[in-house]
């Protein structure tokens, strides 16, 4: 690829945190490296890997409110991991874990375990029990 | 060692090579990107369809991480001294005692948690390197390689990324630069480096890896969307071009960084020949760019049944057959 064709397709992808470095060739045909703000085919492939996240979140989310599943739920779709994540983070077994899904189950957790799930999850423990952030939240 | 004042921070494309290039140059050794990447054998490819990510299969454009590192190291004589921790405490306790001595040190961390990274590479990937150099009122200064300018991480947030869980945990790894050997035989390394690449491109007797696993991934991509459904095999499609394109890769999964260190070798060893490999392999690069394009327009129409997997998968053969005579002139050139 020549230097002066490295693509500059901004779809917000860095949030203006960075640009990526490319390398390319020079009119010496010299290497070098050109700032990349992004490129639309991979925009368009990350942005689907996004979507799919969105909608297991999505899905997660209804699932909480219909009352079939705990708030662990949404949480762990929302922080893009699964069971045998969560289970490593806490330092549990998994079934332990899918057991917590069960909302009554859920309900009559320990404030301690409650307080570490909270904390893998990057929030309170007053958010983590409180479905109705869930509704709201984007 | 002589001990310069301030951490010199250069942005690289990935963040395993920039690490050694930023920490090697800190102790007065130049080394580009692309130089540590050659020598460190970082170009290969793998496709895994039994070791999954996210329910989709395995597509990587370079070896395991750390093997980098690890090659560079021992091909360049430089020793490193790592550690591990089971308490986190502890892990915190040794870097600062590194920082208190003015010795920069190597982490690896996840990037999920990493404050200053754009939202949308923020997953639970636990094999980044970072550089902390400086510590000052709880705030760790930190060089990443692959941000353009200097990030500060907290106590806590560092603490964090350290102790990721999941594939790769990071466990606390730190390592910094023990020994240095007066002599750098950067030739010997240079060939050394080369000749692995070849190696693993032509000579793995299993048909997952190198250009044999282009020609298996092509297979493969042609039957998706009889196999998969239009949405999964767009998924799975795409999935290989942000192995391929995404943070770290310089472009075309690496091609073109590599590009950028056989022309470098060309000067160093006196070889101009691969000086012409290194301007081919460019436009080999550029057709691993024509497979993004076909993959995001099958991405971007991922609802209704595309025609062009056949088309993506015969570009792959046409690749694995230029990469494969690539490979071949490589190694002629060197012997």
């Amino acid at each position: 690829m020549k230097a002066k064709d490295v693509p500059q397709d901004d779809a917000n992808m860095l949030q203006g945190k960075l640009r990526e470095p490319i390398y390319s060739l020079d009119e010496n045909g010299n290497y070098t490296t050109v700032q990349s703000v992004g490129w639309n085919p991979k925009n368009e492939v990350m942005k689907e890997a996004w979507d799919q996240v969105n909608e297991k979140v999505e899905h997660a989310r209804n699932k909480v409110l219909s009352g079939e599943m705990s708030p662990l739920g949404y949480y762990i779709e929302k922080n893009i991991m699964d069971i045998g994540l969560v289970a490593k983070y806490m330092g549990i077994w998994r079934w332990t874990v899918k057991r917590h899904l069960k909302p009554n189950i859920f309900a009559r957790l320990k404030e301690e375990t409650l307080e570490k799930y909270a904390q893998v999850f990057n929030i309170t423990k007053e958010q983590l029990i409180d479905t109705n952030l869930i509704k709201t939240e984007k | 060692m002589d001990q310069p004042i301030e951490f010199q921070h250069k942005q690289s494309a990935h963040c395993e090579n920039g690490v050694v290039s930023n920490l090697l140059r800190y102790y007065g050794i130049n080394l580009s990107e692309p130089m540590v990447f050659g020598i460190g054998s970082g170009l290969f490819f793998s496709h895994m369809p039994f070791l999954k990510v996210g329910g989709i299969p395995v597509t990587s454009f370079r070896p395991l991480p750390g093997i980098i590192f690890k090659r560079t190291s021992r091909r360049l004589g430089i020793s490193f001294a790592r550690k591990k921790f089971r308490n986190p405490k502890k892990a915190m306790e040794a870097l600062d005692n590194n920082l208190n001595q003015g010795i920069p040190t190597g982490m690896l961390v996840g990037v999920y948690n990493l404050s200053y990274f754009p939202d949308a590479y923020r997953f639970h990937f636990n094999a980044h390197n970072l550089v902390a150099f400086r510590k000052e009122n709880n705030t760790y200064q930190i060089s990443d390689p692959v941000m353009e300018g200097y990030e500060q991480l907290t106590y806590d947030e560092l603490l964090r990324v350290r102790y990721a869980k999941g594939l790769f945990a990071p466990n606390g790894h730190m390592y910094w630069v023990k020994n240095i050997p007066k002599n750098i035989h950067l030739e010997a390394a240079i060939l050394k480096g080369i000749n692995q690449t070849c190696k693993d491109m032509l000579t793995i007797p299993i048909p997952l890896f190198g250009v044999r696993g282009i020609r298996y991934l092509s297979r493969k991509v042609r039957n998706y969307p009889r196999k998969l459904g239009v949405r999964k095999a767009a998924s799975y499609t795409g999935q290989i071009v942000r192995a391929q394109e995404e943070i770290g890769t310089g472009g075309a999964g690496f091609r073109f960084m590599y590009g950028a260190f056989l022309q470098e070798a060309a000067q160093i060893l006196n070889k101009p020949d691969l000086r012409d490999l290194s301007i081919e392999l460019s436009g080999i690069g550029d057709l691993w760019r024509e497979f993004a394009v076909i993959t995001g327009r099958i991405v971007k129409n991922r609802n209704s049944l595309d025609e062009s997997y056949d088309k993506a998968a015969d570009l792959l053969l046409v690749i694995a057959d230029r990469e494969e005579a690539f490979f071949k002139k490589l190694k002629l050139a060197i012997s």
